[in-house]
């Protein structure tokens, strides 16, 4: 087994462990994006209060916030614990949020574009929380402000040290305090930027989280504002050298290596660091399926694919081809991931089909809807005895290996509702296992929602009427639950024993086996020809 | 306890721990940034080279080659020599070093910082500075004996307008 998917299985199963404790939905594991968004806007609610009370003068930059954590503790002392507190649980969720993203591999391949625009994000946030530091102008402030001053200076890009304006009581000026201000209102909304543009290139991004998640952060925060307050520690002073401070060790936590290291070697880190973080996609880059691609013959532009497709890949363009329509799509193949979705999501996509060539209107050119029927068949062709279960696996969870009577897929979405409703009608099995990732997070961002609405009948492609709900099984597990998933697909295959055989049977005909043979050649051929 | 009470009540639990971890952290455990029983020295200023010493005046020709209204007698270069700065503390020198002038002309001030951890108690200290290549020895130099305080930051600047180094 590779380290990744060592760790991935790894990382599950600690993800695992929080599941019965805030529910699939609400694990904060699997809501780190959307709780760094809800964070940011914590920050900058009680930022904005803050600023009302808050005075920018060198003298009395530290009595305001005294008094305000003091004297007004209940509403502007909670504020600015909370704003603290947020800071800090945004560099951790942050840095879970990179390092989970690394682990599931969603940062190479057409992934890229989120992975490099979260590059900058890293250091917006850490230079956010470090210049809201100089601002209370306490000791940490003093010992931030040189620190920080000391390595910029040894870029040589500025005339006069900066840090010279923190050399004596009377070298450092309001005006200059005034532009710290400053730096702590713009060094955020460069940031807000940033998080805009990481979220560009997928479609439905979830920037909050569930409302009991975010309800539990909220009220967990405020409790520990009232119970620890932020306070400060001791004013500024100059002519001395604030020689023991306590630290935050999340937004601060370099500045002891700060201290011990030349400042050459910091900057050269820090520039490693950052590239290595953005080279990460290409080292070495993904190999991925062709795009999905588009056939007109069989579209007609009913935006179905473009609503699904959870990375924005596929657009609605004026029909090019003479059509009586009046659009037609198109798809991106620099942000196509070659999920399926578009095809599971597409009305033509119906295997039923039996004159001509088995083609739908968006399609992948490495596994066709042809050569999924095909896979079907011949996964079928292996199932024996009673109570026989077919299952549509995703590759990233439970079921990504190999196993008889297993078709496993780059998302379960990809399968279009008529697929089961083929697989029941023509006897291939007894029931069929639709056998997802885990239920609170999905490879594919938008394939296990999608899969539901679509067999609950709430969502175009719907699971036709005639299709027995209780002979499919859907099953939401991770890497490291394929006990559970064998658990359930077993008594899945009891409970289909005891029902009997599907009624409704329409068996296999002699054309669509041989259409499916052909594919299966056809399949087998394209595997040759990538082979070599 | 069943569904979404449980996942408030035990979920809220686990949040308010690790938030109470993050607030703890964000202030402990503490960083000793100076070692104790010791002082901060440090020797800062901007200081631009004396661009006189290489001034020279034009010949005849050259001024009879330039236009009527830019015939001025001394032609400078545009960049500054660099300075020579030195300190020494109880007699040793401890830093000695020649600074280029700042900017891609070389036409910006010559720029100093540098620290210096000293333990507390008396030390004498001299700074020098050469601000003309042509000076033998230094243009300007300071002596003082200090009484450093433990945690004292203690700054040697340079302003020509007071009359050179200045110790606070």
């Amino acid at each position: 087994m590779s380290l990744r998917a060592t760790l991935r299985r790894g990382l599950d199963r600690a993800e695992r462990g929080l599941d019965p404790l805030f529910g699939p939905d609400w694990n904060p594991l699997a809501n780190l994006g959307p709780l760094g968004w809800f964070l940011f806007w914590i920050v900058a609610a009680t930022g904005v209060y803050l600023f009302i009370f808050f005075d920018t003068g060198v003298v009395d930059a530290y009595a305001s916030v005294e008094w305000l954590s003091n004297d007004h503790w209940f509403h502007a002392g909670v504020a600015r614990s909370l704003h603290r507190y947020a800071s800090d649980l945004m560099v951790v969720v942050m840095l879970l949020h990179l390092a989970r993203e690394f682990v599931y591999d969603r940062y190479r391949g057409k992934r890229w574009f989120s992975w490099v625009t979260g590059v900058p994000i890293v250091w917006f946030v850490y230079m956010s929380g470090i210049t809201g530091y100089w601002l209370v102008w306490d000791q940490l402030a003093q010992y931030v402000a040189q620190t920080s001053t000391e390595l910029l200076d040894a870029l040589p890009i500025f005339a006069e040290p900066i840090a010279r304006n923190f050399l004596t009581p009377e070298s450092l000026s309001s005006r200059f305090f005034t532009l710290l201000v400053f730096l702590h209102i713009a060094i955020p909304l460069i940031l807000l930027l940033a998080m805009w543009i990481h979220i560009q290139r997928i479609s439905l991004a979830r920037t909050k989280p569930p409302r009991g998640l975010a309800a539990i952060t909220l009220a967990a925060l405020v409790v520990v504002s009232l119970v620890l307050p932020a306070s400060s520690q001791g004013p500024a002073d100059l002519a001395t050298v604030p020689a023991v401070v306590g630290l935050d060790w999340f937004l601060l936590g370099l500045y002891p290596v700060i201290d011990m290291v030349p400042p050459g070697v910091i900057w050269t880190g820090a520039l490693l660091f950052t590239l290595v973080l953005i080279g990460l996609p290409w080292a070495p880059p993904r190999a991925e399926a062709p795009a999905a691609k588009v056939f007109l013959d069989h579209c007609n532009g009913c935006s179905r694919c473009v609503a699904d497709c959870p990375y924005g890949a596929i657009t609605l363009v004026r029909r090019s081809d003479g059509a009586p329509f009046l659009h037609e799509v198109e798809v991106d193949a620099g942000r196509c991931v070659a999920c399926g979705i578009c095809m599971g999501s597409c009305p033509s996509s119906t295997p039923f089909r039996r004159s001509g060539d088995l083609i739908t209107g968006i399609d992948l050119p490495e596994r066709s809807l042809a050569a999924l029927r095909a896979e079907v068949i011949e996964a079928a062709a292996q199932l024996t005895g009673t109570g026989r279960v077919l299952t549509i696996a995703c590759g990233f969870g439970a079921g990504g290996a190999p196993a008889p009577g297993r078709v496993v897929l780059p998302c379960v979405a990809m399968a279009p509702p008529s697929l089961f409703d083929f697989i029941l009608s023509r006897g291939l099995a007894d029931g069929v296992a639709i056998a997802g990732c885990a239920e609170r997070d999905c490879q594919n961002r938008l394939g296990r929602s999608w899969t539901l609405q679509r067999i609950a009948r709430e969502r175009d492609p719907f699971l036709r009427n005639r299709v027995p709900r209780p002979r499919l099984l859907t099953v939401w597990a991770g890497p490291s639950e394929v006990a559970r998933l064998e658990a359930e697909t077993a008594g899945f295959a009891e409970a289909l024993a005891a029902m009997g055989p599907y009624a409704d049977q329409r068996p296999l005909d002699p054309a669509e086996a041989r259409g499916a043979a052909a594919a299966t050649t056809a399949r087998a051929e394209q595997i040759v020809e990538a082979a070599k | 306890m069943k569904g979404r009470a449980r996942h408030l009540i035990l979920g809220g639990l686990v949040t308010l721990v690790l938030i109470a971890v993050v607030a703890w952290f964000s202030a402990a455990p503490q960083w000793r940034s100076l070692p104790e029983q010791t002082a901060l020295l440090r020797l800062s200023f901007t200081h631009g080279g004396d661009r006189s010493a290489a001034c020279r005046d034009r010949t005849e020709e050259e001024l009879a080659a330039l236009p009527k209204n830019m015939r001025a007698r001394q032609i400078c270069d545009r960049r500054r020599p660099p300075i020579f700065v030195e300190l020494e503390v109880d007699g040793a020198t401890v830093f000695a070093a020649e600074r280029d002038p700042s900017g891609l002309a070389g036409s910006g001030p010559s720029r100093v910082y540098e620290r210096l951890l000293l333990p507390a108690g008396p030390h004498d200290l001299t700074v020098r500075m050469r601000d003309r290549p042509d000076t033998e020895g230094f243009d300007y130099e300071a002596t003082r004996r200090v009484e450093l305080a433990p945690a004292q930051s203690f700054v040697i600047d340079f302003r020509p307008a007071e009359g050179g180094f200045v110790f606070h």
